[in-house]
């Protein structure tokens, strides 16, 4: 169990995120009872067996950074979770990733930031997509976490379109001319 | 110039409280070094050799005079005195306390200015022409352009974490004075057949250690498209952009890598699907933005004041001050001043406290509140009724703003280098004021005319070096101090990479290796001849030859 940050709120949260060691075989690879999120390549290889699961909310999928999203373009209406992985919180790829999962391709359901995810970072995560915010384990107390909430607000007007304002400012609200 | 409406005031306002609020939990251990070192690049704070850099934006160069007293004030309040004027347009100071800078950042707010995305892997300060608006060659005036663009780029959600930095200029005039193709966006306004607005767009230019000039990727795109378009840019490059290595991760490797046409076909494929979209510009905002850079309507003056006439014809200095530092403008009885910020003995772009308040009180009596940063790290007035010029040219001159060297050799542009900047491997500014010393005989500087000398403190490139008419490189020798030359570069139009004349040199032969270069220079000019028009018709062979045979005759009178 792990607390996460869902759609703004404190939530404990029980998938766990399965991480392929070096030499591990994702055909053989034994996946845990529970809920749980699995590399992108152990999903396309195990799929036509996994994708019950995807639709009953037991199995999601992650992308790392250099994975194309268009990949799971034929099943996002059956996954109920995916999440992208930052491997340092600096590599912004995952920003795109979700860019494109939600306006290009559609995805509406949990879209899950995982791996170095830090709360300077909600606000453009959330603004990307991102409905669920997971730090690492430990990296953030309970009382840390419920403080980093306000994060997600930390600009309440921001100027362009992004997914979470599908409109630029221009657009969302009146600007005066001088 | 621009006048924040309350959206724009409110994001810089909230953003001093996030920085404060980060500041502090740094400070109490909650952030790591590592987390917060790219949040305080992001608001333009380096931890620097002695004390951090902050360093200040100033949005296409364009400043109003509340604002130059402000950055007096806290030139004097939380730093030494003065501040320096960046490469890029902005301002920087070196001897912040960390502890001050959301309070530094709260003043700077109060005048509608901030430090946003003035470093870090991310969209930079837009930069453009200093004589934006009232140049007589432009034909469309890019600074509603910029400040669409800088406010499209501020806290852009998906590209805060580029692989690298970002750089956006935008030219819209006959001479490119804002270097486009040395920046990883370069936006040329032009007009089609039709007359219809658009954008040139060239893409991975840039200095640095691999210097290139940008590529066109499109030779149109119209003006309502011109943020999708850039989206698409953004978008190819934070997916495939390098990001294993910092010094092949700026968008020209990857446009090298994959070739242009390729990079311009990726470029396309997203474009279409963003194309029309929310991001569209609209006319009503075109005319919004432009509406809110309240430009002075200047009243009608004489195309020639006599008393003008009379000063040049009495007063040499004056006359000299004139034809350097004095530019035309595109309405009658107007001029533009650039105030020299390269005086003898002072760091290029150095400027004061007291300088500042000068500037302030030059642009509130003469030059319609206004002034402008230039890249070549001076100060202009852009509006001055020619009837003025005398007055301005004797204040200026009284607080040392008046060197009649525009353009000319002792109008260095220099980086900070490695007496304040932790990335240098050389001093610049030693080697600035040396040679500035060597050519201080004033009419042997307007003998030799025209002339770039840029110089950076390692191969980051702050000092432009690349496109200098003589660029000087700081390199670190077995931990000490050398310097490579180069010639040949050129920024505007006609850009072009300096070449490397020959093994490096030691600091205190520096002003003797630009003299050999005058040198030869003046014995092989024609008529009118500038320094970089002599190097590309002979070529840098005749150059190299003497710099190298007069070193040696120094070390042998030595011996």
């Amino acid at each position: 169990m792990s607390d996460i940050i869902k759609r703004g709120k404190l939530h404990t949260d029980d998938w766990t995120i399965v991480r392929q060691a070096e030499g591990e075989d994702i055909a053989s690879l034994e996946l845990p009872a529970g809920r749980v999120i699995v590399p992108l390549p152990l999903w396309l290889a195990r799929r036509d067996s996994l994708l019950a699961k995807a639709e009953a909310g037991v199995v999601g999928v992650w992308l790392a950074g250099d994975e194309d999203p268009a990949t799971l373009a034929d099943d996002l209406l059956r996954l109920q979770l995916i999440a992208i992985d930052f491997p340092k919180f600096a590599d912004g790829r995952g920003y795109s990733i979700a860019t494109l999962l939600r306006t290009r391709y559609g995805y509406a359901d949990e879209l899950r930031a995982i791996g170095d995810v830090l709360r300077d970072q909600f606000f453009y995560l959330s603004r990307c997509g991102f409905d669920a915010l997971q730090p690492k384990e430990g990296k953030y107390t309970r009382v840390q976490l419920e403080a980093a909430l306000a994060s997600l607000n930390d600009f309440s007007e921001p100027y362009q379109a992004a997914v979470d304002r599908a409109e630029p400012l221009f657009r969302r609200r009146p600007r005066e001319a001088a | 110039m621009y006048q924040y409406d309350e959206y724009d005031q409110r994001i810089v306002d909230e953003r001093v409280a996030q920085f404060r609020d980060q500041t502090s939990r740094y400070l109490s251990g909650e952030l790591s070094e590592d987390e917060f070192r790219p949040l305080r690049l992001q608001n333009g704070l380096y931890i620097q050799r002695y004390a951090p850099m902050l360093r200040v934006a100033v949005p296409y160069g364009n400043l109003r005079s509340d604002q130059l007293r402000m950055l007096g004030h806290i030139a004097r309040k939380y730093d030494r005195g003065y501040a320096h004027v960046s490469t890029r347009q902005n301002i920087q100071y070196n001897w912040p306390k960390l502890e001050d800078v959301p309070e530094i950042l709260g003043l700077l707010s109060s005048v509608q200015m901030h430090a946003i995305q003035t470093s870090g892997n991310c969209i930079r300060n837009v930069t453009a022409d200093p004589f934006a608006g009232v140049a007589g060659d432009e034909h469309i005036d890019p600074r509603p352009w910029c400040e669409i663009v800088r406010q499209w780029s501020t806290f852009h959600p998906e590209f805060a974490f580029l692989p690298r930095k970002f750089k956006i200029a935008v030219n819209g005039a006959e001479h490119d004075r804002a270097i486009i193709r040395a920046h990883d966006i370069g936006l040329d306004l032009i007009r089609d057949a039709g007359g219809n607005i658009g954008f040139r767009v060239l893409v991975g230019g840039g200095l640095g250690r691999t210097p290139i000039i940008g590529e066109e990727v499109s030779s149109f795109v119209p003006w309502q498209q011109i943020l999708n378009y850039c989206e698409a840019v953004l978008r190819v490059y934070n997916l495939h952009g390098r990001r294993d290595n910092a010094y092949k991760a700026r968008i020209k490797i990857l446009v090298k890598a994959l070739g242009v046409e390729e990079f311009a076909r990726q470029v396309e494929a997203e474009f279409v699907h963003l194309k029309d979209g929310p991001s569209t510009l609209t006319q009503a905002e075109i005319e919004r933005v432009a509406s809110r850079f309240d430009d002075p309507e200047l009243p009608p003056e004489p195309a020639h004041s006599e008393a003008h006439a009379a000063h040049l014809a009495s007063n040499k200095a004056f006359a000299t001050w004139v034809g350097r530092n004095v530019r035309a403008h595109k309405t009658e009885g107007y001029a533009s001043v650039v105030l020299s910020l390269k005086t003898h003995g002072v760091a290029p772009g150095d400027i004061t406290a007291e300088q500042f308040d000068t500037a302030a009180d030059l642009a509130d009596r003469y030059a319609f509140g206004e002034a402008r940063s230039t890249h070549e790290q001076n100060l202009v007035l852009a509006s001055v009724r020619q009837a003025d010029l005398y007055e301005v040219w004797q204040q200026a001159r009284a607080a040392g703003l008046a060197s009649p060297n525009i353009g000319l050799l002792t109008d260095i542009i220099a980086c900070p280098g490695g007496d304040f900047c932790a990335l240098a491997n050389a001093k610049s500014i030693p080697i600035a004021t040396a040679i500035q010393a060597r050519f201080d005989d004033l009419d042997y500087l307007h003998d030799i005319g025209e002339i770039e000398v840029n110089i950076s403190g390692c191969m980051n490139a702050c000092g432009h070096h690349h496109v200098g008419h003589i660029g000087v490189l700081g390199v670190d020798k077995n931990g000490s101090e050398w310097y490579q030359v180069t010639i040949g570069g050129d920024q505007g139009n006609q850009a072009a990479l300096g070449k490397v004349i020959g093994p490096s040199f030691a600091a205190a032969e520096m002003p003797d290796v630009i003299s050999s270069l005058i040198n030869t220079y003046t014995d092989n000019r024609h008529p009118d001849e500038r320094f970089i028009d002599t190097v590309r018709r002979i070529g840098i062979e005749p150059f190299k030859t003497r710099v190298y045979a007069e070193r040696e005759q120094r070390k042998e009178a030595h011996v």
